[in-house]
């Protein structure tokens, strides 16, 4: 069966554990696998409840002390022990910063390729292969995985969300056994922060600023467009070096990669590293003053003027569709 | 202590990236060669581990003698001890195990690297050189603390930031955030050249079979070009964007 381990938090599934079950059965029919199988480390009831309503056909739990919190040493030895339970060809975790952090250890303990941070996969002379972007976006490598068991970390957003099975999946809890004089490292406590607007790499649409809005009081425009539109709130780089916004903000090679359907940035150039993190966009709104800014070349639409004068009478239009 | 960080030398991805005739690997001749961004900070936080703890900061290059100048670059900027490992390593995994196979013969309690490198953006050696070692590790750190033989370190999650505790040795993995390198001081470059660069050999037979390829490189497609609106006046300009978004582009 095809493995993915899904990611949950306070008793609710994340988005990307709908899309990794999804790319879950899509690489079933790639390889001729028998199944889908889906992996809950640690995870709260209402979260399981919710797994088994995916359209799956088993749902791997394992539970114990040891997996009260993130310790990427237990639940490696977690995720290898259901991909052999399962006889998985593939493990899928998501390009989260859970999936970046646990896929590693899993593939290195595995002796296994890892394909990381993959929008599609395809089959070629029965090797798995992904197309990555690298190089900031410049180039594409094609890159194939030789091991029998493959690892994958799929990007948010790169498939729609599985639906409802339509038959009951099973269940099993799986039982693993983890010494704990072998976990040096384990999450003490996860600072959250107040969420009012959808995650960067998970929303839809994202709203970003960049330095053409001149000031850092002049981004409310820019979070008030967002919230008319449910979307995330992004910016790039030169704001964050400034210190006009947060880190866990900024979009690009040293921050976020996104990929929503609708991504709209007002007063941003569009240097490379910022680039590279958005050509994930399936439509890209730019606004800027300067015609030439290299952000229009990738962009599906464009607006050539300046953003403070636009985005006041952009929000007005926004908010008389209702 | 012993800090041993991992560095790596890539193309700077703001130049013009070529491919090389065969599209295996891009054009190095034509390409501007850096020291990974995210390396630099791996080195910033080994020397102010160095100036409040004390240590000893060794750092680890894979590569041909070019990538002797990443050394030297971290050396300039204060490192103590270099070395170059080859290794017939392709992939992340082999890699890795050359890589953990170097910190063994060098000691070390924490090994630093970027998390992950401008020109293939893996993010997977890090992680991997621990698991080699049979140590814990976290990835993606923005804030390091450490107290005797244990530490913690901080690291940004979707919508929060998440704390750890470790004991040491441990791999960690530099994010953006966690220091700003210093440069490189006129002294500190005199004295990065004269340094003795140790020179590690790791056999083909300790690192196994690759697990991944790179079967092709290809620029990508060309965008197609978009629809520019230009000379509008800001009223007109946001109402037909809006027009366009709503009932042609049906997204909003």
């Amino acid at each position: 069966m095809i493995l993915a381990v899904l990611e949950q938090s306070d008793g609710s599934l994340k988005k990307i554990s709908a899309e990794l079950a999804a790319a879950a059965r899509r690489a079933q029919a790639l390889l001729g696998a028998d199944g889908v199988a889906l992996l809950l480390i640690g995870a709260d009831p209402a979260a399981v409840d919710a797994a088994m309503a995916l359209d799956c056909d088993l749902c791997l739990t394992v539970q114990g002390e040891a997996f009260a919190t993130y310790a990427a040493e237990a639940w490696a030895a977690a995720v290898v022990q259901a991909a052999k339970e399962v006889s998985a060809p593939l493990v899928l975790l998501g390009s989260t910063s859970f999936g970046r952090d646990l896929a590693p250890r899993v593939a290195g303990i595995m002796q296994a390729g890892l394909l990381a941070d993959l929008g599609d996969l395809t089959v070629e002379d029965g090797r798995l292969v992904a197309e990555r972007s690298v190089y900031s976006g410049k180039v594409i490598a094609k890159v194939a995985s030789l091991s029998d068991v493959t690892v994958a970390t799929v990007r948010p957003n790169a498939f729609s969300p599985a639906g409802a099975g339509t038959s009951p999946s099973q269940r099993r809890e799986l039982e693993v056994a983890v010494d704990p004089a072998t976990v040096h490292c384990r999450v003490r406590e996860v600072r959250r922060q107040a969420a009012t607007r959808p995650e960067l790499t998970e929303a839809s649409v994202v709203v970003a600023g960049g330095r053409g809005l001149k000031d850092p009081e002049n981004f409310h425009l820019v979070e008030e467009l967002a919230d008319l539109l449910g979307a995330a709130v992004g910016t790039t780089r030169a704001t964050v070096d400034a210190g006009w916004r947060p880190h866990s903000e900024q979009i690009g090679q040293t921050g976020k990669n996104i990929a929503p359907a609708l991504y709209i940035n007002v007063g941003i150039s569009g240097a490379v590293q910022h680039i590279s993190g958005v050509l994930g966009s399936r439509t890209i709104v730019s606004i800027n003053r300067d015609a030439e800014a290299p952000i229009f070349k990738i962009s599906d639409y464009g607006l050539v003027g300046d953003a403070l004068e636009i985005l006041p009478h952009l929000i007005d239009e926004v908010r008389r569709l209702g | 202590m012993q800090v041993v960080v991992l560095v790596k030398q890539v193309a700077d991805t703001a130049a013009r990236i070529k491919l090389a005739d065969g599209k295996q690997d891009i054009d190095r001749q034509s390409a501007s060669l850096i020291v990974n961004p995210y390396d630099e900070m791996a080195v910033e936080e080994a020397l102010r581990i160095k100036e409040k703890h004390g240590a000893t900061v060794c750092v680890v290059t894979l590569g041909e003698a070019k990538a002797e100048e990443a050394l030297r670059t971290a050396l300039a900027m204060g490192a103590d001890e270099a070395a170059r490992v080859t290794a017939p390593a392709s992939d992340p995994l082999t890699v890795a195990k050359a890589l953990a196979q170097a910190v063994r013969e060098l000691g070390a309690d924490i090994v630093i690297a970027g998390r992950s490198a401008a020109d293939d953006e893996q993010g997977q050696v890090g992680a991997m050189v621990a698991t080699e070692l049979g140590w814990p590790h976290v990835t993606e750190v923005t804030k390091l603390e450490l107290s005797g033989d244990a530490g913690v370190a901080e690291r940004e999650v979707e919508g929060g930031v998440e704390v750890l505790d470790f004991s040491l040795p441990v791999v960690v993995t530099a994010q953006e955030g966690l220091n700003t390198p210093r440069y490189a001081s006129l002294p500190g470059i005199m004295k990065a050249k004269r340094k003795e660069i140790r020179q590690i050999a790791v056999d083909g037979a300790a690192l196994g079979q690759p697990v991944l390829e790179t079967r092709s490189l290809e620029l990508p497609p060309a965008r197609a070009q978009g629809k520019i609106l230009s000379g509008l006046e800001p009223a007109a300009a946001a109402k037909e964007l809006v027009r366009i978004l709503h009932e042609e582009a049906k997204l909003i």
